[in-house]
Order: structure tokens, then C-alpha cells, then sequence
């Protein structure tokens, strides 16, 4: 992975520009030119050798109080949630098989318990697909994606793989 | 069937073979035979079209005659499974989605590989992912063979042999000349076929009785002869303890398997960023979340408007529910809406299985290029021949999967689809959710994780009933079985993640905190994201 072919920086630099490919994908030890961006840890848009690798650049990231709120949203979110919809399908499964006297109960007309609890898997699901899909688009993805600038604009130039 | 339903039937499919054909002609008039577009057709697209292509992947005919089949047949307990295909992708939304999007390029084995010693980590991950591969190609293949021929009347052993070496071929056109881009343009037509023809015949359905679900749920439990027992879960599956057993363990493999699915998690790598993968997602699921719905209605309908004695008449394990239902929808046998309506439903089914087995073939060509043979060839080949190697690797894999088709076709076909789900499960979730989610796990930890759950899920099929000992086997003569389940993944799935965690702790080096912050920060924001 590290060490691989040893792309020069200005040569990346051209190629970012039209193939995403080449998006300064990071990995440690190789120097570099550029200065890392303004303002972004010690640095400080001084040019020197192999004091920031990418794998301190992400270390440092990783420890920043910006990316632990973001990954504290989502694990906050999906840890809980991921828990009680494989429950509630174990309980349900479970009850299908171990518990057909209980899942044969009418509720209304022809309509019985088991009927309820399939249907109400699918709403569920449905439910569960919107909840995340909206706690992601307001409470992360701005967030996430000002780290992905400031983490991209740091590794510039590092070491390209 | 009489004469004129065949012809139709074969002039839509040679419609639908000419216009995929077309497709990849169309595709890869511009193809300049880089990596990024072989595996991921250049990532461009946009996540409505994304969503419709996983649609497009995962809903194999098995769901769209199958599940109705069953529930056709048994009732209630067909649903068990529609429930189950659905909820898994919440697995896929909440853990997987995004995440893989923004850490791989185009294989699983990238996810993992990116903290881990990359050797041994993409052998392990290229192999299981190739077995899962090879296990539901050969049940489509299976499929195939037996499906076509009954929708064409021909039931003789030549022509599901030649639908088999036909659809093989097909697919090796397909995805050796189209990849990516080719393989998402048929299976995105395929899902707008499939949900076109699924919502044309719910509202028949729906049509015949007034829109009352209620009058359609009662009189299936009436015509069945079972009354309101049709109704509840138990009719196929409340046999004794193992029979149950069985069944929770099918359930366990297919709420965690699809997200083990090689050919799911690729479809990630074609949209640009992960916020597009998320919404690809949510797309399929509505989309299948509604497939999976109006199957239902299907199935019952057939209960109701044909009688699950008709039905088994024609079929013994129901397959050919939905297009009888299709045949009395348009008017009854010999009339023109009704020959019209069934050749349409066979030629939907036909398109459905093509599609599938591109997605597969593609995907296992990718792990076979991607990871094996990047892993095990020597190092001073030119790497670009990558994709050279992915195009004859797809040849490869048709070639394998028409011979094993072939050798398999008595086997039963959702059998195989469980099966592949349970080592998906076993094999590649542990491994994945590990990689993304744990600090600790290092690379014995990821190989250890692999092995311990591929092994064991192949080795308990190998022990079960379904290879020996019982006259549905494939070997009935024979009886070495000692795991008296049919699904591997209750013990399987657990002996993974078991494997993974002593793996690590068990490593002589500790995790690599600098690769794990890489990962996680990637994983989370999409920095450096390809």
C-alpha cells in the first residue's frame, strides 16, 4: 500500500484536476513540496520534510474535536438503531417459528397478529431508511464534509500513493 | 401452454437479448479499458439510477416467482422470507453503505486491506468473496435452466442444458466487453421491467376484488383448504424443533448476509461520493421494500383467483404460480390477454436472470483480478493488465458456472440462494464490521475472521442433509451427515465474528493506530476518497 510507486507531487497535482482517481489518497513516509494548508496544526504553511506525514495528518484528525463530534452523531445514531431492528426481526422471527398460536390471534376480520407484525416489519424498515437518511443529511454530512476539505487540503502533496 | 404463448414468450426475450446486446455494444464504443471503468463504469452515476441498478441486482427471480410461490402454497409463511430480503438492507444503510463507499475502490478486500498487512487480508477476502460469487451463480444458472423451460413447455434435459450454456454466454458478453457501465444499464431496464410488470399485475389483482384485501385474504384462506391457518406462519416451517431451528438460522443468513454480498457492495463504487451511495440505498429499499409488498399481494392473489392445488399441479414447489396468475389475469388459457400477460411475465423473469448473473459475474471477476491475482501473480507483470485479466476472469467464471449449472441443475435453488447468504454472512459481515468498527483488529484477526467463517458454513453444508442422508440429496444414496440443519449460518455466522475477535487478541503485533485513524477518518468524512 505505502511506498508503492513514487509519484512525484506537481505530477498529482495536474492529474487531480480531471481524474478523481488521483485525489491525493495518502499514506506515510514520502516528502513532499507543498506546504500544508494554513492554520492546520503545526505546520503552518512551513515547508519541511517529513515532519507531517499523512498517517500523523490522520492521527491528528482522528483526535480533533470536529471529527469526534461526527462520529459520535453517528454512532449515536446507528449503534442504538441497529440493535432494536435486529431485535424486533429476531422477536419476530422467532415468534413465527416458536410461537404460531400467539402470531394466529385475529386482530380484525381476517387480519391477525402475524399479519400486523410482517407489515409492521416493512414500516419499520421504511421508517428507519427516512430517519437515518434525514439524521445524516442534517446532523453530518456538512460537518463531515468540511473534515474531508480540511483533511484533503493537510495530506495535499504528502504522499501521494 | 399452448404454441402461441411460446412464440411471443421467445420473441420478447430475443427483444430484451437484442436491446442488452445493443446496451453493451452502445457502452463501450468509448471504453479506454481503465480499472475505475471496467469495475465501477467511471462512478458517474447519479444515485436514482444507482438505486434502480441494486434493485435491478438483488431482486432475482427466485423473489419475483418463488416468494410468490410459496406464498401461493404455504401462506403466511412465504412472507418470512420477503421480510427478511428487506430487512437486511437496514444493515447495509446504517453500516455498510457509506462507509465501504468511502474507504474501498472496488472490492471488498480494499475496505479491509487499507489497515491491514495487504497480502494474506486480500487472499482470505478475494477467495470468500469468490465462493459467495460461484454459490449464486450457479443457483441463477440453476434457475435458468429450469425456469425457461417450463415457461416454454420444453421440460426435455436438452433444452434447460442449452438455456444454461445460453445464459452463461450471454453473461460473459455482457460483462467481458460492457463491464460496469453495460452490467448497470441492463440491470437498471430490468428493474423497470420488473416493477412494471409486478405493478401491472397487483393492480389486476387488486382489480378483481374491488380493492378489498381483506375479501382477497379470505378467500385465498378459503380456496386453500387450510382456512385461517393460510394466514399464520406454520404451515411449511412449524414442522419439528429442527425444521424451526432451520428456519431461524435461514433468517439469520439473510438479514446479515446481503451485506456480505460482493455484488451489493460494488454497486457502492459506482456513484461518486458516499452521501449518493446513502441515497441509492434509500432508493432500492423503497424500491424493493414495494417489490417485496406487491409479491406478496401476487401470492395470495394466486392462492385465491388459481387454489394452491392448481398451482402445485403445475409446479410442485410453485414457481410457476405468477405466471398462471398472469394467464387468468388477461382473460384464461387462449385468450390474447392472457397469452399476451404471460409471455410478458416469462420474459420479465427471464430478463431478471440475466441481469443477476451479470452483476455476479462481474463482481467475481473483480475479486479475481482485484485481489487474487494481484495478490499471487509475480511482481514484475505489468500492472495494467488488470483488467485484461478481469475480462478473461469473467470467461472463466462463466465457463465454471455453466459447468457447475449444469451439474447441479436438480438441486433445489433456494437452497443454494440460502447458502450463499449464509457464507456471505459467516464469511465476509464479520470481517467488514470489524475492519470499520473496531480499534483493536488487527490482520490475524481479518484472516482468522474469513477462514473461521467460510470453513465452517461449507464444511456444516457439506455434513447436512442437503449433500447426504435424505432423498432430496445430492448424493441420496449416501448418508455422512451429522449436522442435521439444511442452513449453516446459526452457527456459522457466530464462529466468524468468534474467529475475528480471537484472531486478534491473540496477535503478536498490536493494531496499527495510524492505518486505523486513515480508516476511520475516510470512513467517516470521504477524505481521500476515490
Amino acid at each position: 500500500m505505502e511506498q508503492v510507486d513514487k509519484q512525484e507531487g506537481p505530477g498529482v497535482a495536474t492529474t487531480r484536476a480531471d481524474d478523481p482517481w488521483y485525489e491525493a489518497v495518502p499514506s506515510a513516509g514520502v516528502t513532499y513540496e507543498e506546504a500544508t494548508a494554513p492554520g492546520a496544526g503545526p505546520a503552518d504553511g512551513v515547508p519541511r520534510q517529513r515532519v507531517h506525514s499523512a498517517a500523523e495528518i490522520y492521527l491528528e484528525v482522528q483526535r480533533s474535536p470536529a471529527f469526534q463530534e461526527v462520529r459520535r452523531r453517528y454512532r449515536r445514531f446507528v449503534f442504538p438503531a441497529t440493535l432494536a431492528f435486529l431485535l424486533w426481526y429476531l422477536a419476530y422471527v422467532v415468534a413465527a417459528t416458536a410461537a404460531p398460536g400467539l402470531m394466529a390471534r385475529p386482530v380484525a376480520g381476517s387480519v391477525n397478529v402475524a399479519m400486523v407484525a410482517g407489515l409492521g416489519q416493512f414500516l419499520t424498515t421504511f421508517l428507519l431508511t427516512w430517519a437515518y437518511a434525514r439524521h445524516a443529511r442534517l446532523r453530518r454530512d456538512r460537518a463531515a464534509l468540511e473534515l474531508r476539505w480540511d483533511t484533503q487540503e493537510m495530506t495535499r502533496g504528502v504522499a501521494p500513493r | 401452454m399452448t404454441g402461441s404463448h411460446q412464440t411471443l414468450a421467445l420473441v420478447l426475450f430475443s427483444v430484451f437479448v437484442a436491446v442488452t446486446l445493443g446496451i453493451t455494444t452502445w457502452v463501450s464504443r468509448h471504453r479506454h479499458g481503465s480499472a475505475e471503468e471496467f469495475y465501477a463504469g467511471g462512478r458517474l452515476f447519479s444515485p436514482l439510477e444507482n438505486g434502480f441498478a441494486i434493485a435491478g441486482d438483488y431482486m432475482s427471480a427466485a423473489s419475483f416467482l418463488g416468494i410468490s410461490g410459496l406464498i401461493a402454497l404455504y401462506g403466511y409463511d412465504g412472507m418470512l422470507y420477503s421480510v427478511g430480503f428487506l430487512v437486511a438492507w437496514l444493515v447495509v444503510l446504517l453500516l455498510v453503505a457509506e462507509l465501504v463507499r468511502n474507504c474501498g475502490r472496488f472490492t471488498l478486500a480494499d475496505v479491509i486491506a487499507a489497515r491491514m498487512a495487504e497480502r494474506p487480508v486480500r487472499i482470505a477476502a478475494g477467495s470468500s468473496s469468490v465462493v459467495v460469487s460461484v454459490l449464486y451463480l450457479v443457483a441463477q444458472m440453476v434457475g435458468a435452466g429450469s425456469l425457461v423451460a417450463l415457461l416454454l413447455g420444453g421440460t426435455s434435459e436438452a433444452a434447460r442444458s442449452w438455456t444454461v450454456v445460453g445464459v452463461g454466454a450471454l453473461m460473459v458478453i455482457y460483462v467481458s466487453l460492457g463491464g460496469m457501465r453495460a452490467t448497470t444499464w441492463i440491470q437498471i431496464v430490468k428493474a423497470v421491467l420488473l416493477m412494471a410488470g409486478t405493478i401491472t399485475l397487483t393492480v389486476l389483482v387488486l382489480l378483481r376484488f374491488h380493492g378489498d384485501v381483506t375479501a382477497l385474504l379470505s378467500t385465498a384462506a378459503e380456496r386453500s383448504g387450510h382456512g385461517l391457518d393460510f394466514l399464520a406462519p406454520g404451515l411449511r416451517y412449524g414442522g419439528d424443533w429442527t425444521a424451526r431451528l432451520d428456519f431461524i438460522s435461514l433468517g439469520l443468513a439473510l438479514v446479515l448476509g446481503t451485506a456480505g454480498l460482493p455484488h451489493i457492495l460494488s454497486r457502492f463504487y459506482t456513484v461518486p461520493t458516499a452521501r449518493a451511495a446513502r441515497r441509492s440505498v434509500v432508493w432500492s429499499i423503497g424500491l424493493i421494500g414495494g417489490f417485496y409488498l406487491m409479491t406478496i399481494v401476487l401470492g395470495f392473489g394466486a392462492a385465491a383467483l388459481i387454489g394452491p392445488g392448481a398451482v402445485r399441479a403445475s409446479h410442485a414447489s410453485g414457481n410457476t404460480a405468477v405466471p398462471l396468475l398472469a394467464l387468468d389475469l388477461g382473460g384464461g388459457a387462449g385468450s390474447t390477454g392472457g397469452t399476451v400477460l404471460f409471455a410478458v411475465v416469462a420474459a420479465v423473469a427471464f430478463a431478471t436472470i440475466l441481469a443477476v448473473v451479470a452483476g455476479i459475474t462481474l463482481a467475481s471477476s473483480a475479486s479475481v483480478a482485484h485481489d487474487l491475482y494481484r495478490s499471487l501473480r509475480r511482481r514484475h507483470s505489468t500492472p495494467y493488465s488488470e483488467v485484461t485479466v478481469a475480462r478473461f476472469a469473467a470467461a472463466g467464471i462463466g465457463a465454471a458456472a455453466i459447468g457447475l449449472g449444469l451439474l447441479a441443475r436438480d438441486l433445489n435453488v433456494a437452497f443454494l440462494v440460502g447458502l450463499a447468504f449464509a457464507v456471505a454472512a459467516s464469511a465476509n459481515l464479520p470481517v467488514l464490521l470489524y475492519s470499520l468498527f473496531w480499534r483493536r483488529f488487527t490482520t490475524r484477526g481479518a484472516v482468522w475472521s474469513v477462514y473461521g467463517g467460510l470453513v465452517p458454513a461449507v464444511l456444516l453444508v457439506l455434513l447436512s442433509p442437503v449433500v447426504s442422508g435424505s432423498p432430496e440429496a445430492v448424493f441420496p444414496g449416501l448418508d455422512f451427515h451429522v449436522f442435521p440443519l439444511q442452513n449453516p449460518g446459526v452457527v456459522s455466522i457466530p464462529l466468524g465474528f468468534l474467529a475475528g475477535w480471537i484472531g486478534t487478541v491473540t496477535s503478536p503485533e498490536p493494531a496499527d493506530a495510524a492505518r486505523h485513524a486513515e480508516t476511520e477518518v475516510r470512513a467517516l468524512t470521504g477524505a481521500g476518497a476515490v
